[in-house]
């Protein structure tokens, strides 16, 4: 339990500093600015006490608004894709109730883990860039926008599982 | 009331989701109107001071680019100190005015620490805060032009507005005539802004150089902002003039703030004559 505590904040820290201090300078073909801070959201325990994990998803996407000055963007979309991620992890391993404690995400199969990053990421880019633009003529732009750097951030992301997380 | 709490208890996980989820929406919709954003900006102590440890390191590797464009400013005031010169001595005649020694802009200088110039809507974040002087609202250039506005002041940091935003509108003119526009950005590129509002009998070149209004009373008249590179006119309306801008925003580091010390005094005057 107590390792699970520590393991959890030193991630929250680490992708909060990795996402504003690399990820948000990159800028790949000029604008592309992957969000590995979600990881953080795929990665937490599935537990009973559902409500700790809310609250924490938001201060996760308000402490990275506060570095980028974006209001509350990121605190929306990661909440958004937090409440979503239990129903879409049971529609993606087609079960109604799993062995809670032990879900790991290195566990299940990976096209299924594939599956479930790329909807989680899609709806978190589209949510974000949407707010960010603020408009209906910007479709276009939000769109591309959400396609290329979901692109990118699905590919460090599940690179950066596989390198630092253990497999059982 | 039973029932009430029991329905409460129910739906408890649903419910915090809707409240958080408001609570953000109200963060990001008070980010987009430009006097309200208290809660979520750069300019506090926790972002800024890492900001600020982050920048020394990346600092060291820009000196060299820094020495050439402050030796570059250097060599042009040099230049205009000596202009000034032949025109004192040519003047045999001293006048004594003293309503030329009121100062009116005080420049204060300051490092970029947080950059930001991919996205719709960008912020930069600057080493002085209010402690220094500075209050929403002044002008921020460089010895290229213009960079934006401040918004949010901290004791030792501020946010600024960049003119790549959706929010920014700077009034700007043509150098070589008096007719006035609106710099505007579409998000595309951040070397281009765009510029509205332009009347159409105005008679505007590509090469043109746009240069700041002087209407407002944040930046003083004449600071180069950037080139008109090309425009369509249709249906007798200037339709989309883009202009490229001096300056390189993405790769911007000593600034000054421009403090107009005769704004309230303006203000106050303009708000006066409006009322009546």
């Amino acid at each position: 339990m107590n390792n699970l505590l520590l393991n959890n904040t030193l991630r929250f820290i680490g992708l909060v500093l990795l996402q504003v201090l690399v990820l948000n300078h990159i800028n790949l073909f000029g604008h592309i600015n992957p969000m590995i801070y979600i990881v953080w959201v795929f990665l937490f325990p599935v537990r009973k006490n559902k409500s700790l994990f809310l609250i924490l998803s938001f201060l996760l996407g308000l402490t990275v608004d506060l570095f980028s000055n974006s209001g509350g963007i990121n605190a929306s979309a990661t909440l958004f894709i937090a409440y979503f991620r239990l129903p879409i992890l049971k529609a993606v391993l087609k079960k109604s109730d799993f062995d809670n404690i032990l879900f790991n995400l290195r566990a299940i199969p990976f096209p299924k883990a594939f599956l479930f990053i790329l909807i989680l990421t899609i709806i978190h880019h589209f949510i974000v860039f949407s707010l960010e633009y603020f408009s209906f003529n910007a479709y276009s732009e939000i769109i591309y926008n959400t396609i290329l750097t979901s692109v990118f951030t699905i590919i460090i992301s599940i690179l950066g599982i596989i390198l630092f997380t253990k497999k059982k | 009331m039973q029932q009430l709490f029991y329905f409460i208890r129910k739906f408890r996980y649903f419910l915090l989701f809707i409240v958080l989820e408001i609570l953000a929406l109200f963060f990001t919709i008070q980010h987009h109107s430009f006097h309200k954003s208290k809660f979520v900006n750069s300019a506090n102590f926790l972002s800024g001071g890492i900001y600020k440890k982050v920048n020394s390191i990346n600092e060291f590797f820009n000196l060299k680019t820094e020495n050439q464009i402050l030796s570059e400013e250097n060599t042009r005031l040099k230049n205009l100190l000596e202009k000034k010169k032949i025109n004192l001595s040519s003047e045999n005649i001293t006048v004594i005015d003293t309503s030329q020694y009121f100062q009116k802009y005080e420049y204060i200088s300051a490092k970029i620490i947080n950059n930001n110039f991919t996205k719709r809507n960008n912020f930069l974040t600057i080493n002085k805060g209010s402690k220094h002087g500075l209050v929403p609202d002044l002008g921020v250039i460089n010895s290229k032009g213009v960079i934006g506005i401040t918004k949010n002041t901290s004791p030792n940091y501020a946010t600024v507005l960049s003119i790549l935003n959706s929010s920014s509108k700077l009034n700007v003119r043509l150098k070589n005539s008096n007719h006035y526009g609106t710099l505007i950005w579409n998000g595309k590129d951040y070397n281009i802004t765009q510029i509205a509002d332009i009347p159409r009998q105005a008679i505007i070149k590509i090469g043109d150089t746009i240069i700041t209004g002087g209407r407002s009373a944040v930046f003083p008249e004449g600071i180069n902002i950037g080139v008109i590179k090309d425009f369509k006119f249709e249906n007798s309306q200037y339709q989309e003039i883009n202009v490229l801008l001096f300056n390189d925003m993405s790769s911007i580091g000593h600034v000054q703030i421009i403090k107009n010390l005769q704004k309230t005094e303006q203000i106050n005057l303009e708000q006066s004559s409006a009322n009546e």
